[in-house]
């Protein structure tokens, strides 16, 4: 405590109840008793209140039988129990969440260099892309993206072949599914270990370089010894490897990988919408690096790819981070817009658990704890990385 | 966000509110001056929005009777657009008053969500709308087909029950609203949309072409639609009941919007007791005005008028009475006697 270094705690008071350590304690114990009386008053009020007027409260639905079906990542049906399908409809969310952070921050990261870009077209584009979309509700996106899709691609009948084995509808992409042989375990192990040895030829390539000056094309050498080692692998293994089809069945097509328009639409949106944002901060943050730098970085005469690498783009994410963890957290919330066109994220299942057990108050709270719970892991992972770039001090 | 609102709401009045004995929903309304109603966000015939802006239908007609019998005035109602997994968190939290919104009488809605049905305004079955080019004439045949459903309501379960008894498969599109329901299966993105039988009539209208889509016969559930209350109030559900039994009375005993002033000096004594002519006074037994089923069928009409205005075979809908009808003419609507 600051206080015990003023000082003051040596002078001497007549009464106990006069020194300063012994009423921070009191009044630190007396709000979180406030804040825990009030919490638990809460609470014995509503189930008091909801027992009095007939309405079923606690978590014991979580382990009933749903009774209803919904498509999710992980397979579900109707046997399934309230918290397993909650359960499914948080993955969904992580799914769609991630995609949709992979995308916008490539995208961001593209059209944020853009709008500095000294070609007037570039820029152009760019400053449109960033004006249009981040000035557009995400629901509208989201719903444009889906009805777009809907809109444009044919049904099943007149499905577009890609190949024999893909093909394109208002139903979604299908694709073969792998399915993997008895001995196929065999090629993940020859995988792994050309990874270990491309990394290690790195290594000496590196060393010799801050030796020698040498340089050695260990990108180029990587890439052949794990192709040249899986392959080999994967054909002495006895070519394991095989594919589920998608078949057109009378109304469906049935079978294999398929990408789903609800799911494309719902990241792809996502995505593009949050990419607007994060460009600026990325414009942001390559601005507040002092032009001096790149200069510097130019009369030392680096390529000007280089300048943004290894000079400028370093020193600009220590401002960019810390705003592109609010645009990730973003993201994650405005999933929950999946309920408008049939994804079945976090929300859209809580409402089906809400319908047949009515218990909203639990399902809203089940809601903001798997939300609060996905933000702070966002928050603390781009912490730790935002402490890993920021400016070393010496 | 309205639903988290409601729940925010819900926790609120029953966090803070000490449990105190619930006051009269009846003065409530009295005091506030109106009705406030749950309806549907958008079914043609149902509860709609007209190109006004004024909320006609089926279930709208029965908060106006509702009113009638409450101020003698049918228009003292306000009404709150609901949607599948609103309404109910809507009517806990004393946000409406009652709800009327194509609701599905079930066991647990009954017992485990603090709420008491009225009545049966309406008896339904889950059926499937599907396009006339599938040639499909039974659900079997969707074996395998995508099919809409609107998310938040029974019929998911339905839905469930069904191709889980007759081990078929299929591939549920669950979406909230009902106008996206609709939207996705009209951009093909479903085979079939399944929803009650009454909301696929006028699901078809909203189609682009509805032309080109047909409601198969087949009904695979039962789904008896009326008023639903919160149960801690005896006398308001009494009130909404008994305007519902009053209007299924008229019809019986043929009083409608029509003739209901000269009925007043008809010889049968039941009409008597329904309109209270002489000394007849059952409003009292339940808060009201000795005329108040006279104001129901005066401003509103019976159950047939109000059934033949909004959903019956001359409207858009086109709706045969069916199991509707009054007993005694092949249906199982039945008036509890007024005596």
């Amino acid at each position: 405590m600051a206080v015990t270094d003023a000082g003051r705690l040596n002078v001497s008071r007549d009464r106990w109840y006069n020194n300063p350590l012994v009423r921070s304690i009191f009044f630190q114990v007396l709000l979180v008793a406030a804040v825990l009386g009030s919490v638990a008053w809460l609470a014995h009020n509503t189930t008091t209140n909801l027992r009095d007027r007939g309405i079923a409260s606690g978590f014991g639905f979580l382990n009933q039988r749903a009774g209803f079906d919904m498509v999710t990542f992980l397979n579900v049906t109707a046997e399934s129990t309230y918290g397993y399908m909650l359960l499914a409809g948080l993955v969904d969310t992580i799914v769609v969440s991630i995609l949709a952070i992979v995308i916008a921050t490539i995208l961001g990261l593209i059209v944020g260099v853009a709008r500095l870009s000294s070609n007037w077209l570039i820029r152009t584009i760019a400053t449109v892309y960033v004006e249009v979309l981040r000035n557009i509700p995400p629901l509208l996106v989201i719903l444009f993206f889906y009805l777009a899709v809907l809109a444009t691609l044919p049904d099943v009948k007149n499905a577009i072949q890609i190949g024999p084995d893909f093909s394109l509808s208002n139903r979604g992409l299908f694709m073969p599914a792998p399915v993997f042989g008895a001995t196929f375990h065999f090629v993940v192990i020859a995988f792994v270990v050309s990874l270990i040895i491309a990394w290690a030829v790195r290594r000496w390539a590196y060393a010799r370089r801050m030796a020698t000056g040498q340089g050695f094309p260990s990108g180029w050498a990587g890439l052949a010894i794990v192709v040249a080692i899986t392959g080999v692998i994967y054909l002495l293994s006895g070519d394991p490897l095989t594919f589920d089809v998608p078949v057109k069945t009378r109304f469906n097509i049935i079978g294999g990988w398929d990408l789903s328009p609800e799911f494309t639409a719902l990241f792809v949106a996502l995505g593009v919408y949050t990419a607007s944002f994060i460009a600026e901060i990325v414009r942001s943050g390559i601005v507040a690096v002092s032009h001096g730098q790149t200069e510097a970085a130019r009369a030392l005469g680096l390529r000007s790819s280089h300048v943004l690498r290894l000079v400028v783009m370093p020193q600009a994410l220590r401002v960019i981070i810390p705003p592109l963890t609010s645009e990730y957290l973003n993201i994650t919330k405005n999933s929950s817009l999946a309920v408008a066109i049939g994804f079945a994220d976090l929300v859209a299942v809580g409402n089906n658990v809400l319908n047949p057990t009515g218990q909203s108050i639990e399902v809203v709270a089940i809601w903001m704890a798997f939300y609060l719970g996905l933000s702070i892991i966002i928050s603390v992972a781009m912490n730790w990385f935002n402490a890993r770039i920021a400016l070393t001090e010496r | 966000m309205q639903k988290l609102l409601v729940s925010i709401a819900i926790a609120a009045t029953l966090g803070l509110g000490a449990s105190a004995a619930y006051a009269g929903t009846l003065d409530d309304v009295k005091a506030k001056g109106f009705i406030q109603c749950g309806v549907n966000t958008g079914l043609p015939g149902f509860g709609n929005p007209d190109s006004t802006g004024k909320y006609t239908g089926f279930d709208v007609d029965y908060c106006r009777a509702i009113s009638a019998a409450v101020f003698g005035d049918p228009d003292k109602v306000k009404y709150s657009p609901l949607d599948g997994t609103e309404r109910f968190p809507a009517l806990q939290s004393g946000e409406i008053d009652v709800l009327v919104r194509n609701t599905t009488w079930t066991m647990s809605r009954d017992t485990t969500l603090g709420f008491t049905f009225a009545g049966v305004n309406y008896y339904d079955g889950e059926g499937f709308m599907v396009r006339k080019s599938l040639g499909v004439k039974t659900v079997k045949e969707l074996a395998g087909a995508t099919i809409c459903v609107q998310g938040g309501t029974d019929t998911v379960t339905g839905l469930a029950d069904y191709f889980k008894k007759h081990d078929l498969k299929y591939t549920p599109l669950v979406i909230d609203k009902l106008a996206d329901v609709n939207a996705a299966y009209d951009a093909g993105r479903c085979d079939a949309l399944t929803t009650d039988r009454s909301g696929l009539a006028a699901n078809r209208l909203q189609m682009k072409v509805p032309d080109d889509h047909m409601v198969l016969d087949e009904i695979i559930s039962q789904e008896p639609l009326g008023p639903v209350v919160r149960n801690n109030d005896v006398q308001w559900f009494q009130i909404v009941k008994w305007v519902h039994n009053a209007l299924l009375d008229a019809e019986f005993l043929g009083v409608t919007q029509a003739n209901v002033d000269d009925m007043k000096s008809s010889p049968d004594a039941a009409i008597d007791r329904l309109l209270g002519v002489g000394d007849n006074d059952f409003g009292k037994s339940i808060g009201l005005s000795k005329d108040w089923a006279y104001n129901v069928i005066k401003q509103v009409g019976n159950y047939s008028d109000i059934y033949e205005r909004n959903i019956g075979p001359k409207t858009p809908l086109g709706l045969q009475r069916g199991v509707n009808a009054q007993w005694n003419q092949g249906g199982i609507q039945y008036g509890i006697p007024i005596l």
